[in-house]
C-alpha cells in the first residue's frame, strides 16, 4: 500500500531546481532557528528549574545590545529571502519571446486546452521537452488555478481576464495537473495530466490530433461569421468604420486624448467584450459589445486570428507582460 | 508560602445570585466572561466535530465516507466556526473580559452594558450560522471567494454571511470597551509601562478589531448584495471584479490572524514571567512589538494574491512588508526565551503550554517566511503547506496560549485547582497529537497536494493517514481538560488567593473575586512581575 515515502515532487521543469534551491535555503534557516529556540528552552528549563518553593528568579530587565542583535540579524536574513524570492519570481513571471503559446480555458470542472496549430485536449496537456511554453488562461465561470507541482508552476485562472503561466519542461513523463482554487462540488476532480514528450514524438502527436484547422483559421471564420470584417477592413488601405487589425498585435495603439496602450491579449479581450473602454484615435464608438455572444474559446480564437495578421513579430520593445 | 489551608471567600461573583436572570442580565465582566466561555466551548467542539469528519474522509484517497458536496460544506463550516466563533473571541472575550478590568485595578469594563450586548450579538450571529449549518450548510470555504460565492454556489451563503456580519459587531464592541478601559480606568500609579503585557496585547488586538472588522462586514454585505440583487460588484459576468473581493476580504482577514495570535502572545508573556518568577526580558520591546504587529499587519494582505495575477510590483511590496511583520514576532520569541535565563522555572501545566506555544509558534512563524518569499509561494500557494502553516499558528499558537491561560487563571476564575497530573498528561497529549496531525501536511503540501480536495492522488495517502492518527490523539487531548475542569468545580482543592505565588493585581484579591473586584481602588507602586529586588542590567 505505502511503497514509497516521497519528500519532494519530481523536478520536471527548468525552474523546478531554482525553486527547490530556495526551498532548501528556507528549510535550513528554519531548522536552525527552530532547533536554537527548542534547545535553549529545554536547557534553561532544566538548568534553572525551581529548586525550592520560595526561590525567585533574578531581576534582569533586558539588554539593548541583545534586542538590536535579534532584530537586525533576522531582518538581514529575511532580506536575503526577499531578494532571492523576488528574483526567482521575476524569472517565473516573464515568459521568453519564443515561447510556444497554448490556450487554457477552465470551467466547472474541466480544463480545455488548445494548441495554436489546432490540436485540442481536455484534462490532458502534451508538451515537448526543452521548449518554453506559455499558457494563456481564462475561465468561463468561477476562479480556478492551474498547478503542475512537478514544474513548480501555478497561476489563478480568473473569469474576465487572462493570466499567463510559463515553464520549460525538462524531462519526459506524466505529471499531475491540479486545480488549486476551490471551485465547487467537483473541485478535486478538476485534475489532469501533463505529458512531456521528446520533440519528435510531440510533432507526431500534434499531426495526429489536429482537427478542423488551426486556432487562427477558426478565428478567421468566426471573424466573418460575426461580421467583424464589415467594419474592420483587412485591406490595409481603405479606411473602414473600425481600425484595421493588420500588424496590430503587440504594437502601440494611439487612443483618444493622446493616451496609448499596447495591443496585447488583455487589450484585445477588452476591445471585444467592452469596446467602449478604449477608443482608437480617429474612430467613433460604434462597436457593439460581444459580451455573451462569444464563448471564452471563441474569444481565444479571435485573438489568435488577430495575432496571425502580423507580417513580422512585433518589436521587442513594445511587448511587455 | 501559606501555612494554613486556603479558604474561599464567603461572598464572591459566583454566589452573588443564582437564578438564570442573574446570569443573563448580568453586567459583571467576570460573569460575561463565563457566558462567553460556555458559548465558545460549544462552538469549539462543533468546529472540532467538523474537523474529525474531514480527517475521516481523508483517510483514503477516494471520496467514500461523505459525498464531495458534504465534504465541501464540512471544511467550510469548520473554518467559519473555528475562525469567527472560536478563535477570534476566545482569549479576548473570555480571559480578556475577566482580566482586563482586574489587571488595571478597575471594578468593571468602561461600558458594562455594551459588554453584555456584545455577548448577545455574538450569540445571535452564532444562531444564524448554526441555522445555515443545519438547514444544508455553506460550501464556499470560509474565504467566500467571488464569483463562486455570489453566482455559482447553491448553498446558504447569505445566511452564513449575515451570521458573520452580526458577530463582527460583538468584536468591535469588545475592542472598544478594552481600549476605553485601558485609557481611562487604570488605577493610580499604574502607568502604561507598568501594565501587564497581557493588557498591552489586548490593547493591540482591540485596535485591529475596531479598524478591521468593519471591512469584513462590508465585504460579506457586498457578497449578499451581489448574490441577492445581482448588482455587479465582484462577478465579471455582471461587470464586477473578482480580485476586488480578495483585496477586501484579506484586508480584514490577514489582520484577523493577529487578532487570534496577539492575545495568545499576551498570555504567554504572563505565563513565562509567573512560572520563572522573573520579570520579562525587554519589557518595552515585547509591549511595542504587539503594536508593531497590529500596525504592520494591516499592510501585508496582498501576499494572499501572489498567484492571482496582481501586478508583480505590488507583489514585491507585499512580500517585503510581510517580512517586516515577522520581525516583531521573532523579537517576542527571543525575549521569552531570554526571560527563562536565571529564572526559577516550574514545570506546572500552564508553563508546559507556554513552552509548547513558543516551540510551535516558532515553526508556524518560520514557515510563514516561505509564503512571504515570492518565488517560493507560487509552488506552495493553496496547498497543504498553507494548511499546516496556519494551523501551527492558530492551533499550535492561539489554542495552546488559550489553554495555558485557562489553566493559569482557572483557580482565580473558579476558586478551585484542577488535577495537575491529568493536566500535564493532557498538555503532552495535545503537543504530540498536534505535531503528528500537522507536520506531515508540510510535506504533502510541498509534494503538491491542494487544499479543499475531497479526493486526492494515492501517493499522498501515507501523510493523510498520519494526520488522521494525530487528529485522534489531539481530539482526545482536548476532551481531557473538559472533563477535569468540570469535575474541579465541585471536587478539587480550594485554590486560595495566589496558588502560583504570582505577582499581579489579579492575585492580590480573593479567588473567586468579589463582584466589585477591589474593596477600594488599589494603588500600584511597582512594575509588573517584580519578584526579586531590581538590579541594574548586567549582561552584554
Amino acid at each position: 500500500m505505502f511503497t514509497n515515502f516521497p519528500f519532494f515532487p519530481e523536478q520536471a521543469s527548468q525552474q523546478a531546481a531554482n525553486v527547490d534551491a530556495l526551498y532548501f535555503f528556507l528549510l535550513a534557516v528554519s531548522a536552525f532557528f527552530s532547533a536554537l529556540i527548542a534547545i535553549l528552552i529545554v536547557f534553561f528549563a532544566v538548568r534553572f528549574r525551581r529548586r525550592s518553593d520560595t526561590e525567585v528568579g533574578e531581576a534582569i530587565h533586558g539588554s539593548l545590545a541583545l534586542e538590536l542583535m535579534w532584530t537586525f540579524i533576522p531582518l538581514g536574513i529575511t532580506m536575503v529571502m526577499f531578494v532571492w524570492g523576488a528574483v526567482t519570481f521575476f524569472h517565473m513571471t516573464r515568459p521568453p519571446q519564443n515561447a510556444m503559446e497554448i490556450y487554457v480555458v477552465g470551467k466547472q470542472w474541466m480544463w480545455k486546452l488548445e494548441h495554436m496549430d489546432g490540436a485540442r485536449e481536455i484534462n490532458e496537456l502534451h508538451l515537448p521537452v526543452g521548449r518554453p511554453v506559455k499558457l494563456i488562461m481564462g475561465s468561463e465561470d468561477v476562479i480556478h488555478s492551474f498547478f503542475i507541482p512537478s514544474f513548480r508552476a501555478k497561476a489563478d485562472v480568473i473569469p474576465g481576464r487572462f493570466n499567463t503561466l510559463w515553464f520549460t519542461p525538462s524531462k519526459a513523463g506524466r505529471y499531475h495537473i491540479f486545480c488549486t482554487q476551490y471551485c465547487g462540488t467537483k473541485h478535486s476532480n478538476m485534475i489532469g495530466w501533463a505529458t512531456v514528450m521528446e520533440p519528435a514524438e510531440y510533432q507526431a502527436w500534434v499531426a495526429g490530433n489536429v482537427t478542423g484547422g488551426t486556432m487562427a483559421e477558426n478565428g478567421a471564420k468566426l471573424f466573418s461569421d460575426l461580421s467583424c470584417n464589415t467594419c474592420h477592413l483587412d485591406s490595409g488601405q481603405a479606411q473602414g468604420r473600425g481600425p484595421s487589425l493588420r500588424n496590430l498585435y503587440g504594437r502601440q495603439v494611439l487612443l483618444q486624448r493622446l493616451e496609448t496602450t499596447v495591443a496585447d491579449d488583455a487589450y484585445l479581450r477588452e476591445s471585444i467584450l467592452n469596446p467602449q473602454a478604449k477608443i482608437v484615435s480617429g474612430f467613433q464608438p460604434l462597436m457593439p459589445t460581444y459580451q455573451g455572444l462569444v464563448t471564452e474559446e471563441q474569444l481565444l480564437q479571435l485573438i489568435a486570428y488577430v495575432k496571425s495578421l502580423s507580417d513580422a513579430p512585433p518589436p521587442a520593445s513594445a511587448v511587455k507582460k | 508560602m501559606e501555612t494554613t489551608a486556603p479558604t474561599a471567600p464567603t461572598l464572591n461573583y459566583l454566589n452573588n445570585g443564582y437564578g438564570l436572570k442573574s446570569w443573563l442580565l448580568t453586567k459583571d465582566h467576570k460573569r460575561i466572561a463565563l457566558l462567553y466561555l460556555w458559548s465558545i466551548t460549544a462552538f469549539f467542539f462543533l468546529g472540532g466535530f467538523f474537523a474529525l469528519m474531514i480527517r475521516i474522509e481523508l483517510l483514503t484517497p477516494a471520496s467514500d465516507f461523505v459525498q464531495p458536496d458534504t465534504y465541501n460544506k464540512l471544511f467550510t463550516m469548520h473554518g467559519v466556526v473555528m475562525v469567527f466563533f472560536f478563535l477570534i473571541p476566545s482569549i479576548p472575550a473570555v480571559l480578556g473580559n475577566f482580566l482586563v478590568p482586574i489587571m488595571v485595578g478597575a471594578k468593571d469594563l468602561a461600558f458594562p452594558r455594551i459588554n453584555l450586548l456584545s455577548w448577545y450579538i455574538y450569540v445571535l450571529g452564532g444562531l444564524f450560522t448554526i441555522v445555515a449549518a443545519v438547514t444544508g450548510g455553506v460550501d464556499t470555504g470560509w474565504t467566500f471567494y467571488a464569483p463562486y460565492s455570489t453566482s455559482a454556489s447553491n448553498s446558504h451563503v447569505i445566511l452564513a454571511g449575515v451570521g458573520i456580519f452580526i458577530t463582527g459587531f460583538s468584536s468591535i464592541l469588545t475592542g472598544l470597551n478594552f481600549i476605553v478601559t485601558v485609557h481611562r480606568m487604570r488605577a493610580p500609579g499604574l502607568t502604561w509601562f507598568r501594565l501587564p503585557l497581557f493588557v498591552w496585547a489586548m490593547y493591540a488586538t482591540s485596535l485591529i478589531m475596531i479598524l478591521g472588522t468593519p471591512v469584513i462586514a462590508i465585504t460579506v454585505l457586498l457578497v449578499a448584495v451581489e448574490r441577492g440583487l445581482h448588482l455587479g460588484i465582484f462577478d465579471p459576468a455582471l461587470g464586477g471584479d473578482p480580485i476586488l473581493f480578495q483585496h477586501l476580504f484579506w484586508f480584514y482577514s490577514h489582520p484577523a490572524v493577529y487578532i487570534m495570535i496577539l492575545p495568545a502572545m499576551g498570555v504567554v508573556s504572563e505565563l513565562v514571567q509567573t512560572f520563572s518568577r522573573k520579570n520579562i526580558f525587554g519589557y518595552s520591546f515585547v509591549a511595542f512589538s504587539s503594536l508593531a504587529i497590529a500596525v504592520i499587519g494591516f499592510l501585508v494582505w496582498g501576499h494572499h494574491l501572489f498567484v492571482s495575477g496582481q501586478s508583480t510590483y505590488a507583489g514585491l511590496m507585499f512580500s517585503l512588508i510581510s517580512f517586516f511583520v515577522a520581525i516583531p514576532s521573532a523579537v517576542k520569541v527571543f525575549n521569552w526565551t531570554a526571560t527563562l535565563y536565571k529564572g526559577s522555572i516550574s514545570w506546572d501545566s500552564p508553563m508546559l503550554y507556554a513552552f509548547g506555544f513558543i516551540g510551535l509558534f516558532t515553526i508556524g512563524g518560520l514557515t510563514g517566511l516561505f509564503l512571504a518569499t515570492l518565488g517560493m509561494d507560487i509552488h506552495l500557494h493553496d496547498t497543504y503547506f498553507i494548511i499546516a502553516h496556519f494551523h501551527y499558528v492558530m492551533v499550535g499558537g492561539a489554542i495552546m496560549g488559550y489553554l495555558g491561560g485557562l489553566h493559569y487563571w482557572w483557580p482565580k476564575i473558579t476558586g478551585r485547582m484542577y488535577p495537575e497530573g491529568w493536566a500535564k498528561f493532557a498538555a503532552l497529549n495535545i503537543f504530540v497529537g498536534f505535531n503528528l496531525t500537522f507536520f506531515p501536511q508540510f510535506i504533502v503540501g510541498y509534494l503538491g497536494m491542494p487544499r479543499r480536495y475531497a479526493m486526492y492522488a494515492p501517493e499522498f495517502q501515507i501523510y493523510n493517514v498520519l494526520s488522521t492518527a494525530g487528529a485522534t490523539i489531539l481530539g482526545a487531548g482536548y476532551l481531557i481538560p473538559m472533563i477535569y475542569f468540570t469535575w474541579s468545580l465541585k471536587g478539587a482543592a480550594i485554590a486560595g488567593d495566589n496558588p502560583w505565588g504570582a505577582r499581579g493585581l489579579e492575585w492580590e484579591i480573593p479567588s473567586p473575586p468579589p463582584t466589585e473586584n477591589f474593596p477600594a481602588s488599589p494603588i500600584v507602586t511597582e512594575n509588573t512581575h517584580q519578584y526579586a529586588p531590581s538590579r541594574e542590567v548586567g549582561i552584554v
